[in-house]
């Protein structure tokens, strides 16, 4: 019941869950149709790529995903510069039909970390086109700022370096960003468990994006349900208001009363 | 006649977009179309003929994050 009046709300639009999950890197189809039933999202990601011209017998993604239940979110991952962004955005939108796009534009392969230079071209040129833009960042409260200003319907700054698992490393960036924006702010890449997902939302995150941490793990559906839990855990926690951290003990049975 | 697929060179006799699509086995409803680096709507596959030299890009969705 208390999680029924807390809906994620982005550019308007109501949902009930504050995880999203990614499509890529699972076994098989029905191996991630599975993880993402049990991470309770609604909210997937997917990529856009070249069809097999040659090699057509290969199954779609499409013929896997119930659209009446999830909404798609494209990325634009694998993008350089805001040119390619952009383009990947347009076909992204006529392919799904949607105007939701997750904008990463990435700096460099070995550490996937955002160009935010090219990040806020493309951020604005596709803001003007209609799209509601959830760009990928760094944990940077101007950079948040400046995509709020654009536009943007959410702000997602990473946790750690995407795929790498090495949790929540900058807790007081993402709270000065959480202080600074109005949007949504939802952690994107690197939560490697549940309770780095629980940390995001009880630092007062609006939501939680992963794909490596959970299609990398032994168990991807069993791990997707942890997601699932950790999430609405952490949030209901941070709704709950948490005691202040004390160096002394406060104990919790009363003083009086005790025997002789 | 001679046109680009997906950057690779590819002959083909003169069709429109939906014939191509058609006879590269694609479903149109689940991808998006660039000619010569244009989005090309949907609704504009059937009256759209494929030229001499012209590059076309067929993209759909994929597994990622």
């Amino acid at each position: 019941m208390l999680e029924k009046n807390d809906k994620l709300i982005i550019a308007g639009r109501e949902f009930d869950s504050r995880l999203m999950v990614g499509t890529g890197k699972y076994a098989d189809f029905p191996q991630m149709v599975a993880a993402i039933e049990a991470s309770g999202a609604q909210i997937i990601t997917v990529a856009v790529r070249r069809v097999n011209i040659t090699d057509r017998n290969k199954e779609s993604l499409l013929d896997h995903i119930d659209l009446k239940k999830y909404t798609l979110l494209p990325n634009t991952a694998g993008c350089y510069t805001a040119e390619d962004a952009i383009r990947t955005c347009r076909l992204a939108r006529e392919a799904g039909l949607s105007d939701f796009v997750k904008l990463e534009v990435l700096g460099d392969e070995k550490t996937l970390f955002p160009n935010n230079e090219e990040l806020l071209k493309a951020a604005a040129v596709l803001i003007k086109e209609g799209f509601t833009v959830l760009p990928y960042t760094s944990d940077d409260p101007i950079v948040c700022r400046r995509l709020e200003d654009l536009g943007c319907a959410a702000v997602m700054p990473l946790g750690a370096p995407i795929g790498s698992g090495l949790g929540i490393r900058n807790p007081y960036n993402l709270r000065i960003i959480l202080d600074t924006v109005k949007v949504p702010v939802i952690v994107d890449a690197g939560v490697g468990t549940a309770s780095d997902a629980a940390i995001a939302m009880e630092l007062g995150c609006h939501g939680v994006l992963m794909n490596t941490g959970i299609a990398g793990a032994q168990d991807p559906i069993a791990m997707a349900l942890a997601m699932n839990l950790a999430v609405r855990a952490g949030r209901l926690a941070f709704r709950a208001g948490r005691i202040p951290m004390k160096l002394h003990a406060n104990a919790s049975s009363p003083l009086s009363g005790l025997i002789a | 006649m001679n046109i680009t697929i997906n950057g690779e060179a590819a002959i083909i006799d003169p069709l429109t977009v939906l014939e191509c699509l058609e006879q590269l086995g694609i479903d149109p409803r689940r991808v998006a179309v660039e000619l010569n680096r244009e989005i090309l709507p949907k609704g504009a596959y059937p009256g759209t003929a494929l030229k001499e030299g012209d590059s076309i890009e067929i993209v759909h969705f994929v597994g990622g994050g």
